[in-house]
């Protein structure tokens, strides 16, 4: 991911300093690690965005390898159960935070001031502060792994008292790392608001945009929604933690459903924010890949919408077991099936645009299509688990496991991957290795099916998430979970190679990459140079 | 803007400074917190956040003034604002949230009331009531008495009110180009938001040692504090930004139809506004 930088321009940048007053034509701009630290550009943020969430990717990868290996047989062999816990919860809040959203705001730095035709971000030092916000807050993050009593161990969702009143002293670094992260993201999210709504070339209506601009555009908003509200329910645990507050607590007249009401108020929005933009890059891919206009552009905007919408009157459906009123319980299970459709257009709308189309099997489209049919699965599931009286069986077992990895491993991730794929010509100037990148296509789409799909029999059967052990019963399952576990990510160091030698030559790319695609990225040079659109480009709209 | 080209910003140092003296602070804030040592970090942090702050805004204040910005660029920062506050409103709905899920859920079912009052098993004496006087569990100690709406925070809404109205004479008077009205206008607003505070200050003073209202006295004194605190960490913020634009209008910045720094100032001050008339009824009439 990390792009061949093309050697900075102090030429290119006087002139934009003429255009704009004298401030940057006196000094040339940093070299060495200053330039990293203290870029302002779009392109050299989106890669530091994307290299930091391959990074945190690993580690979070290493942890989920730690439970696997955990649970590769009943019994228990390799860790104790507290630092199992404390391995749950560390991989689901570092690929959640750190590696997936990320890694889509890495994709928008990079791809939106391309696709809109816009020199950079709206505020470009607010831009470099959200990025070098979350080193900070993820290494503080996993130095709770370190501090007397461990790390947090109570699951990504940290459902109090779990994570008041039992919780590890390490916990109060916990919110504090996470208000840090909170912060980078409620920042980032309104410059890319600003930047699309602002910022976009002449001629160019919010209704010419590309999908991703679009689904990126209702994410920010979701984002700037909902973060506060995480900011919200984490200050009132700081608060019981350490100031002696009952929020959380039945004996001071507070109420342990309270922090469920309010984590998922932000926590399934949050589930869309991962996923959005990921129907944005699908988006894009797939009408390329078959050479046809996107079908139903309109409609994929409007089901954007109201998929987001409808994400702020669902939350209760992780709580349906918590005992809410049969009114609630009536109201969250109709609203979340609701989302279905939405959803089941966007679907809908991929495979018409395949249909009769002249379809060739490039690395990105592999992971598009991958993306579709296995999203589905997730988006099935998905639906099973909205039927209340079913979810009281397949809550808190693997089923659910099984369900949220498929949206968000074959989803947000392959998404993410085929969005690399996709642009990785644009940013390095050449084309990644097509043998290479089809082994690491095939051994993930292998990996991820062995691993996750057991999981629904085991969850059905009833085998309970979070649990370092298990009965006799589950051990076939999850001795394959664990093997297409370690196969997933060990083909993931395929996936790194493919980005390294790319970065380093390859086959060159011209400046329109891939013949099928439209958009206004591909009409800069292959790679990108640092600075693009310096002059507003001339916009030609096609109808959609 | 010549030939039609788009101004971008150069590089700058104050956010990466920004962002570690940000986790500076997060981690003193944290060992105070859990190991009760780490006050020098906690304000070294602090102190260095307040700086960066300082002299970044000055940075862009400085460029505006040289004339760097474009329409483009005040449009950006207008946006940038109008969602930063937007984000603020969400981040005081939670609180809300919190406030009416107690007051109209949790508490009545502790008391038995309707189909999920098998809660009342635990405590079979509590009875609901708001102001929560007595705790379900009697280890915490509830409040002994509470406000009445009609006193201090009669006043406080009056003044609010009143400066909101002040600070919208000084920006009429800034549209003007009237700046000795912008000026004793902006000072009045001032006044007004340093007597809220302190009246505020007297009545946390009341509340923990008159009325037993602290952070530990059970649901009513938490959500009490974290609405009312929380409203007037963000009242000492305007605050401070008001007095910044005293400054710079003391110092002849803003022009007429260029002065959006003051403006934004103006945005955060009616949205604090908003928030208390929000908290006065709530938290304090109803
Ligand atoms: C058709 C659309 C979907 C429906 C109807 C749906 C429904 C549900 C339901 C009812 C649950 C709660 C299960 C339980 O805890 O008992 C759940 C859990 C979850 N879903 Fe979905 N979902 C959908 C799509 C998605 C998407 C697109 C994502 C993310 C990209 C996602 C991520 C998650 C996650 C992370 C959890 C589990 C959280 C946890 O307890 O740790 N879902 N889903
Ligand atoms: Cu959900």
């Amino acid at each position: 991911m990390a792009p061949k930088l093309p050697p900075h321009h102090p030429v290119e940048q006087s002139t934009s300093a003429t255009a704009g007053g004298q401030a940057s034509a006196h000094h040339a701009p940093p070299r060495g690690i200053l330039r990293w630290l203290l870029t302002t550009n779009h392109k050299e943020i989106g890669s530091l965005y994307l290299i930091f969430s391959l990074i945190m990717f690993f580690i979070g990868g290493i942890f989920a390898l730690v439970v696997r290996a955990e649970l590769f047989q009943p019994g228990l062999q390799l860790v104790n159960p507290e630092f199992f816990n404390q391995m749950t919860t560390m991989h689901g809040l570092i690929m959640v935070f750190a590696a997936v959203m990320p890694a889509f705001t890495g994709l928008a730095n990079w791809m939106i001031p391309l696709q809109i035709g816009a020199p950079d971000m709206a505020l470009p030092r607010l831009n470099n502060f959200s990025f070098w916000l979350l080193p900070v807050a993820f290494l503080l993050l996993l130095s709770t792994l370190l501090m007397p009593g461990g790390g947090p161990n109570f699951g990504w969702t940290f459902y109090a008292p779990l994570s008041t009143t039992y919780a590890p002293p390490s916990t109060t670094f916990f919110i504090l790392s996470l208000h840090i992260a909170g912060i980078s993201s409620i920042l980032g999210a309104i410059n890319i608001v600003a930047t699309i709504i602002n910022m976009r070339a002449p001629g160019m209506r919010m209704m010419d945009m590309p999908l991703f601009v679009w689904t990126w555009l209702i994410t920010a908003f979701l984002l700037i929604a909902v973060m506060p509200v995480l900011a919200g329910v984490i200050t009132m645990m700081l608060m019981d933690i350490n100031f002696g507050t009952h929020f959380f607590n039945a004996a001071g007249g507070g109420d342990p459903v309270l922090f469920q009401h309010l984590f998922w108020f932000f926590g399934h929005p949050e589930v869309y924010i991962m996923i959005l933009p990921a129907f944005g890059i699908v988006s894009a891919i797939i009408p390329t890949f078959a050479r046809k206009r996107l079908f139903g552009y309109a409609s994929m905007v409007y089901a954007t919408a109201s998929i987001a919408i409808l994400s702020f009157l669902v939350w209760a459906h992780h709580m349906f077991v918590v005992g809410l009123p049969l009114a609630a319980e009536l109201f969250f299970m109709y609203t979340t099936m609701i989302i279905a459709v939405p959803t089941g257009v966007k679907v809908f709308n991929w495979i018409t645009t395949l249909f009769r189309g002249s379809i060739t099997f490039e690395p990105p489209m592999l992971f598009a299509l991958a993306f579709v049919v296995l999203f589905t699965i997730g988006g099935f599931s998905g639906l099973m688990l909205a039927i209340a009286p079913a979810d009281f069986q397949y809550h808190d077992t693997y089923f659910v496991v099984a369900h949220f990895h498929y949206v968000l491993v074959p989803g947000a991730v392959f998404a993410i991957m085929a969005g690399v794929y996709y642009w990785l010509p644009k940013w390095t100037g050449h084309y990644p290795n097509v043998k290479l990148a089809q082994w690491h296509f095939w051994l993930s789409v292998i990996g991820v099916n062995l691993t996750f799909f057991p999981m629904h029999f085991a969850g059905l059967a009833g085998m309970p998430r979070r649990i370092p052990d298990y009965a006799l019963q589950f051990a076939d399952f999850n001795l394959v979970s664990s093997l297409g576990a370690f196969m997933f990510g060990a083909s993931q160091l395929v996936f790194v190679a493919v980005v390294i030698l790319c970065v380093r030559g390859g086959e060159k790319a011209p400046a329109k990459a891939w013949e099928g695609a439209e958009d206004l990225e591909w009409s800069v040079p292959s790679p990108a140079p640092l600075h693009t659109f310096e002059t507003p480009p001339t916009f030609q709209r096609h109808e959609h | 803007m010549s030939g039609g080209s788009y101004y971008v910003p150069s590089t700058s140092k104050w956010p990466i400074l920004g962002s570690l003296a940000l986790g500076l602070m997060m981690i003193g804030t944290g060992m105070v917190l859990v190991h009760d040592r780490g006050t020098p970090i906690m304000t070294l942090g602090l102190l260095a956040v307040l700086a960066v702050m300082g002299f970044w805004f000055r940075d862009v204040v400085k460029e505006s003034r040289g004339g760097l910005y474009d329409a483009q660029m005040d449009r950006s920062f207008r946006q940038g604002m109008g969602w930063f506050i937007f984000s603020e409103v969400m981040f005081f709905a939670a609180f809300f949230g919190a406030l009416f899920y107690i007051r109209t859920f949790a508490l009545p079912w502790l008391d038995g009331e309707g189909a999920k009052g098998v809660a009342a098993l635990l405590w079979p004496e509590f009875t609901a009531s708001w102001p929560l006087m007595s705790p379900p569990d009697t280890a915490v100690a509830g409040p002994r008495d509470t406000f009445s709406p009609w006193q201090l925070p009669l006043v406080n809404t009056l003044i609010l009110v009143a400066s909101s109205i002040t600070l919208t004479v000084a920006h009429e008077g800034l549209k003007e180009g009237h700046r000795d009205t912008t000026r004793n206008w902006l000072f009045a607003t001032l006044l007004l938001a340093i007597s809220f505070i302190t009246i505020q200050g007297v009545e946390y003073y009341e509340a923990y040692v008159h009325y037993g209202i602290t952070l530990e006295a059970g649901i009513y004194g938490a959500t009490f504090f974290l609405l009312t605190g929380f409203h007037g960490a963000h009242v000492i913020i305007g605050a401070t930004i008001l007095a910044v634009m005293l400054v710079r209008v003391l110092r002849g910045h803003f022009s007429s139809d260029n002065h959006f720094g003051f403006e934004a100032a103006c945005w955060y001050w009616h949205f604090v506004d908003v928030v208390w008339i929000g908290l006065f009824l709530f938290v304090y009439v109803f």
